[in-house]
């Protein structure tokens, strides 16, 4: 795979000596235009429902169009220049390890015919766009029900600029840039989607404030089964997140959709039994939480592990997150409204880190790295732990200075109270969720 | 004894309800209800068709106290607390109120309070 990228990127720089081997692959071009589609479902469906049925019923609608007008909005950022700062090759070195330049701005300079190892560069272009655009809509879930829809959709268009392209290009950016030529291992977004969306929301959460009532009145959700809908569609969707990850139809997507599959329901049961064993009684939210953090740590590692080591890591993810959502919440009382830092950051973190003991040492399968190089697992889980501090440190200063940024052009991030108590719906969309 | 009816804000009400606590006020009961008064509504526009929101949702306080001065002290607090000095702030009325009794013990008027 990271052939392919390295393929990829050669060929934008070098357009006139593109490699004979570089040729169009049916199978694979199928693929990878199915699952732009299906990573494509998971946020504007599958997310949005998620985060609507946990909503209360006056906010439900605003938190769908948190995420759908993130989603919208995030795809033009990332066709406008977004892309180009994450897989564009900057002449200086020393700015290739950050930040991919401003040469393919609005795309320019890539053709209809060019491709990206065996399938048209447009494809691999709306694939990536599908992430940057899932990615900030993750981070909706902490803020909903107070951020202004104004201030959202700036935070959205500065944070896929400032904070999503470079982690994207330190990752994933090819030769040159930092974390991927550290050896970093992630392949789907453990780190640059899961981890970033989920820090970006809790680091907006804590500066936008708490919801009024929070830990005082009850936040009934709006309806745990819309709730359920969205956590399958997201699996549903998932596999094009993770299978598509292996930019192929090929027997390393055929491995990341059979991982993904075990560590999510391994992560639902596991998050089942914890409630049941604790509370007494396994709920809906519980088994659709589970599904998520199990769907979240397997995808850094989709691609890279064994069966088993699939299991444990859904089962752990569950726990970390389970963890994060009901002890960690409450011990620093942030309002992380819907856990977007709980789930996605923690069980992506852990995910993130897992790869180092449970990928398989086999060099077919491998990305470069201290694992593949040496077998060494140890050097492997250091390279691992250093993309997540500077993914992590990226994410913190990025996020407060784009939130201040959005806050001071929309005359302050936070609703009025009267918006606050009456509904986000009504007050800022004029419409309800449901009218009975 | 004395009723006050107060139609405030919903958003308000929380506020409202503190203040009458530190006022002293010992009980309420309150009712979501919709109405206008001089601005007798406002009109919106919905995917092109234009409709009239004629009435308007709000919160109703009942407070039944003993004396004029309670009652006075109660219209004060709520005054202030639902203020926000735009339409539709609501309004207090102050009536007499002839007999109250305890329903579980059978006390009658400031008694019963």
């Amino acid at each position: 795979m990271k052939n392919k990228f390295l393929a990829l990127l050669t060929m934008l720089a070098l357009p006139i000596l593109a490699f004979a081997e570089d040729k169009l692959d049916s199978g694979d071009t199928a693929w990878m235009m199915m699952s732009t589609a299906l990573v494509l479902l998971m946020t504007p469906a599958g997310l949005a429902l998620f985060y609507a049925g946990m909503t209360r019923s006056k906010n439900a609608l605003n938190t769908f169009s948190m995420v759908m007008g993130a989603f919208v909005v995030a795809f033009l950022v990332w066709v406008i220049a977004g892309y180009s700062i994450a897989f564009g090759t900057n002449e200086s070195a020393m700015l290739q390890n950050v930040f991919g330049g401003f040469g393919n701005i609005m795309l320019d300079g890539i053709k209809w015919t060019d491709l990206s190892g065996t399938y048209p560069t447009f494809v691999f272009i709306a694939f990536q766009g599908t992430f940057a655009a899932i990615t900030i809509a993750i981070a909706s879930g902490s803020v909903i029900g107070r951020l202004k829809f104004s201030t959202w959709m700036i935070i959205v268009v500065l944070w896929g600029l400032v904070v999503y392209a470079p982690i994207t290009h330190m990752v994933w950016g090819g030769d040159g840039a930092y974390l991927f030529d550290a050896g970093a291992l992630d392949f789907a977004g453990g780190t640059v989607v899961h981890m970033n969306g989920g820090l970006a929301g809790l680091v907006l959460a804590i500066l936008v404030g708490k919801r009024a009532g929070y830990n005082k009145v009850a936040m009934k959700p709006f309806s745990i089964i819309l709730t359920a809908v969205g956590a399958a569609l997201l699996w549903f969707g998932w596999y094009g997140f993770n299978g598509g990850s292996a930019f192929g139809a090929n027997a390393i997507a055929g491995l990341a959709v059979l991982t993904t599959t075990i560590a999510t329901a391994a992560g639902a049961v596991t998050w089942m039994l914890i409630e049941w064993f604790m509370y007494k009684k396994p709920t809906l939210l519980g088994i659709a939480s589970g599904i998520i953090a199990g769907l979240v740590a397997i995808t850094p590692a989709a691609g890279f592990v064994s069966v088993s080591g699939s299991l444990i890591i859904g089962v752990v993810g569950s726990i970390v997150a389970f963890f994060g959502v009901v002890k960690l919440k409450k011990i620093f009382g942030y309002d992380d409204s819907l856990d977007a830092f709980g789930i996605h950051f923690l069980a992506g973190l852990w995910g993130a880190l897992s790869i180092a003991f449970f990928a398989i040492n086999d060099k077919d399968l491998l990305w470069d790295g201290p694992l593949k190089e040496s077998g060494d697992r140890m050097g492997q889980f250091m390279v691992q732990v250093e993309s997540v501090l500077i993914v992590g440190a990226w994410t913190l200063i990025g996020t407060v200075v784009v939130y201040f940024i959005a806050s001071a052009l929309t005359g302050g991030g936070r609703v009025d109270e009267e918006t606050e108590h009456d509904g986000l719906d009504e007050a800022i969309h004029g419409e309800k969720g449901m009218n009975l | 004894m004395k009723k006050i009816e107060a139609i405030i804000k919903p958003f308000k009400l929380e506020d409202v309800k503190e203040a009458l606590v530190e006022a002293g006020i010992e009980g309420m009961t309150i009712s979501e209800v919709k109405g206008y008064g001089r601005q007798q509504g406002h009109s919106e526009l919905y995917r092109g068709a234009e409709y009239v929101v004629e009435f308007i949702p709000k919160v109703k306080i009942e407070i039944i106290v003993s004396s004029q001065e309670f009652a006075d002290t109660a219209v004060n607090a709520i005054k202030e607390a639902a203020h926000t000095g735009k339409i539709g702030d609501g309004k207090i009325f102050v009536s007499d109120i002839s007999s109250v009794v305890r329903i579980r013990t059978g006390e009658i008027d400031t008694e019963a309070l």
